[in-house]
């Protein structure tokens, strides 16, 4: 077990792992000494774009893959050595659903429900429906599932995670396929889980859903993890611009290259730059001292993109 | 749910295993597959029966037995013969080719349709699932043949006379001990399937594509007849797992010879073991990357 200081937070973490590697038999080096920490009951983004590594990580946490070298650890016990004890208490969608379309969605969950040794036979009726009503398909769990759209398809592979209370829930791009309300009862239904103590592990290639719900986020690119750590820490990381508008631009840029403003560029009637380390109020009173007709004045706060951007030199749909 | 379900240690049940056993036999009796394959075991008795009655009927010899199963001349006799007649109709191919369907497809049509790794993550444990697969390939088995057995005994009571056995050997059972042996020689069928079932589950773990698992099954399997009819390959025969298939015929003389039904149970037992194992050893250190 991980010595709980290394989350700093008091708890041991829901993920950890040692070095992970895993090479395929073509040689392909898919996941390279990854250390990830997830601290316990955070919601933690794991982002990356396509092919970085992401899925290989997942399945290598999920006992499906073996590490080629390293260590992971999930809930405190090792995987895959104690996948039997470890993952009944972790929900899964990894890769989007994978459904038997000759039976029902109902059917679909009992089925899933039966593999479980620990789950409780006795219950298992009561717990799929609550699970299909809580993704909405309560109407829609006598269909067969071959009948469904791609976002029902979504919904019941949430429902089959959510089947038992879970410590950990895994969730591998959950709002594919899923329309903007569909998302956004997604991301409702993350947040709630995670008001409930859970832990969501959730792996996304979307930005602005990281940033929406995550408590904490690690990037991958190439099989390598490039940073991880609190959302906010991370978007801090990147600096914001300073963009000044003004129908003044030329002496405006003068007079913000006088007041320590590095990097600037003139685009029309808009002057941005890197802001200098003092007092931003000073830098807006020198301008209008110089007689430069300022119509905005702002700092654009850096979003995760930027940081991203930042970190991996490139753009986010750049397969690795 | 009580908070107190969720954090107890998940020991395993007494009937761990039976809850996912009979998920596995229902989800596999509902795939259309499966009926189908039934649904055309269940006719094979009902064309050979219909065929006879036509064929005597029409004033034919019902002595021309010609190479066929020796059976089918007895048939127009006695209906219960139209069991041991459709039995060996149906065993070279047609109940050993649908056996390979269901094992071949039983590991690789999960994972090609990906819902095998979400059992696993359930988490199934990969040997209790595979140990679940095969007992399901082996009631699949015993389903079958029990089909063809049935199909051809409503069949035949309802064509032909009913009454006393001869057997082979020339001696006369009454009805009740024929039907007794029927019922073995159905038993004797099923357990001739149980290596094809191994073999098939074996290939099964081999790969993602259901349909190449069930063809390469049914491929070996006419490999295998082909090779036990060459007569320059006498040395190899006896280990082809259907040398000995007709032995259950032995069970219709007086007394019955047990020597090869023994050796043809003995075989099954050894090709079950090798590619039992060779598919547990396989499918407990894949990589499921599907």
């Amino acid at each position: 077990m991980e010595p709980a200081s290394v989350t700093g937070e008091g708890a041991a973490p829901v993920i950890a792992t040692r070095g992970l590697t895993k090479r395929y038999r073509g040689g392909q080096l898919a996941v390279d000494g990854l250390d990830l920490t997830v601290p316990a009951g955070s919601v933690f983004g794991f982002l990356g774009p396509n092919g970085s590594g992401k899925t290989t990580t997942i399945r290598m946490l999920m006992g499906l893959i073996e590490p080629t070298s390293g260590t992971a650890h999930v809930l405190g016990r090792p995987i895959p050595g104690a996948t039997r004890a470890v993952l009944p208490e972790v929900g899964a969608l990894i890769e989007g659903p994978a459904l038997y379309g000759f039976l029902s969605g109902r059917d679909n969950l009992l089925r899933y429900d039966s593999a479980d040794p620990a789950a409780d036979p006795r219950t298992r009726r009561a717990r799929t429906a609550a699970a299909l009503e809580r993704v909405g398909l309560a109407a829609a769990g006598g269909k067969k599932a071959r009948a469904y759209s791609l976002g029902m398809k979504q919904r019941l592979g949430l429902a089959a995670a959510l089947l038992r209370p879970r410590r950990l829930l895994v969730l591998d791009e959950p709002t594919n396929g899923l329309d903007p309300q569909g998302m956004r009862e997604i991301r409702g239904l993350i947040r709630e889980l995670a008001a409930d103590g859970t832990t969501v592990f959730l792996s996304s290639h979307l930005l602005d859903e990281i940033e929406q719900v995550c408590t904490h986020a690690a990037v991958m690119t190439r099989g390598r993890l490039v940073t991880q750590g609190a959302v906010a820490d991370l978007a801090a990381g990147a600096r914001g611009r300073l963009a000044v508008t003004t129908p003044d631009p030329a002496d405006a840029a003068r007079v913000l290259k006088e007041q320590g403003v590095t990097g600037l560029t003139v685009a029309g009637e808009t002057v941005t730059g890197e802001p200098p380390d003092r007092d931003l109020a000073e830098v807006n009173a020198a301008l209008v001292a110089a007689g430069v007709r300022v119509r905005g004045f702002t700092l654009e706060r850096a979003s995760l993109e930027d940081a991203f951007v930042a970190l991996t030199g490139e753009g986010f749909d750049v397969a690795g | 749910m009580s908070r107190a379900e969720t954090t107890c240690p998940p020991a395993a049940r007494p009937l761990w295993t039976f809850g996912l056993l009979r998920s596995e036999l229902v989800t596999t009796l509902r795939r259309w597959r499966t009926l189908v394959l039934l649904a055309v075991l269940a006719a094979v008795p009902v064309l050979i029966g219909i065929a006879v009655r036509v064929e005597t009927g029409g004033g034919g010899d019902p002595d021309r037995g010609g190479g066929g199963p020796a059976f089918i001349a007895q048939v127009t006799n006695n209906g219960l013969f139209l069991v041991f007649t459709a039995l060996a109709a149906t065993l070279p191919f047609f109940l050993p080719m649908a056996v390979g369907v269901i094992a071949g497809d039983a590991v690789a049509g999960e994972a090609g349709a990906g819902t095998l790794r979400y059992l696993l993550v359930a988490p199934a444990g990969r040997t209790r699932l595979l140990l679940t697969k095969y007992a399901t390939v082996l009631a699949f088995c015993l389903l079958a043949t029990l089909v063809v057995t049935v199909s051809a005994l409503a069949v035949g009571a309802l064509l032909f006379p009913l009454g006393e056995v001869t057997t082979i050997s020339g001696t006369r059972i009454g009805f009740g001990d024929g039907l007794l042996r029927a019922l073995l020689i159905a038993l004797a069928v099923a357990a001739s399937l149980t290596g094809v079932a191994a073999l098939g589950l074996f290939v099964s773990t081999l790969t993602h594509s259901g349909i190449a698992a069930m063809a390469t099954t049914v491929g070996l399997l006419i490999t295998v007849q082909i090779l036990d009819q060459i007569p320059q390959l006498h040395a190899i025969q006896p280990y082809l797992f259907s040398h000995y298939w007709l032995s259950f015929a032995d069970l219709l003389r007086d007394p019955v010879l047990w020597d090869d039904l023994r050796r043809n149970l003995v075989l099954q037992g050894v090709y079950a073991a090798v590619f039992g194992t060779a598919a547990w050893a396989r499918f407990t250190a894949k990589d499921i990357t599907a």
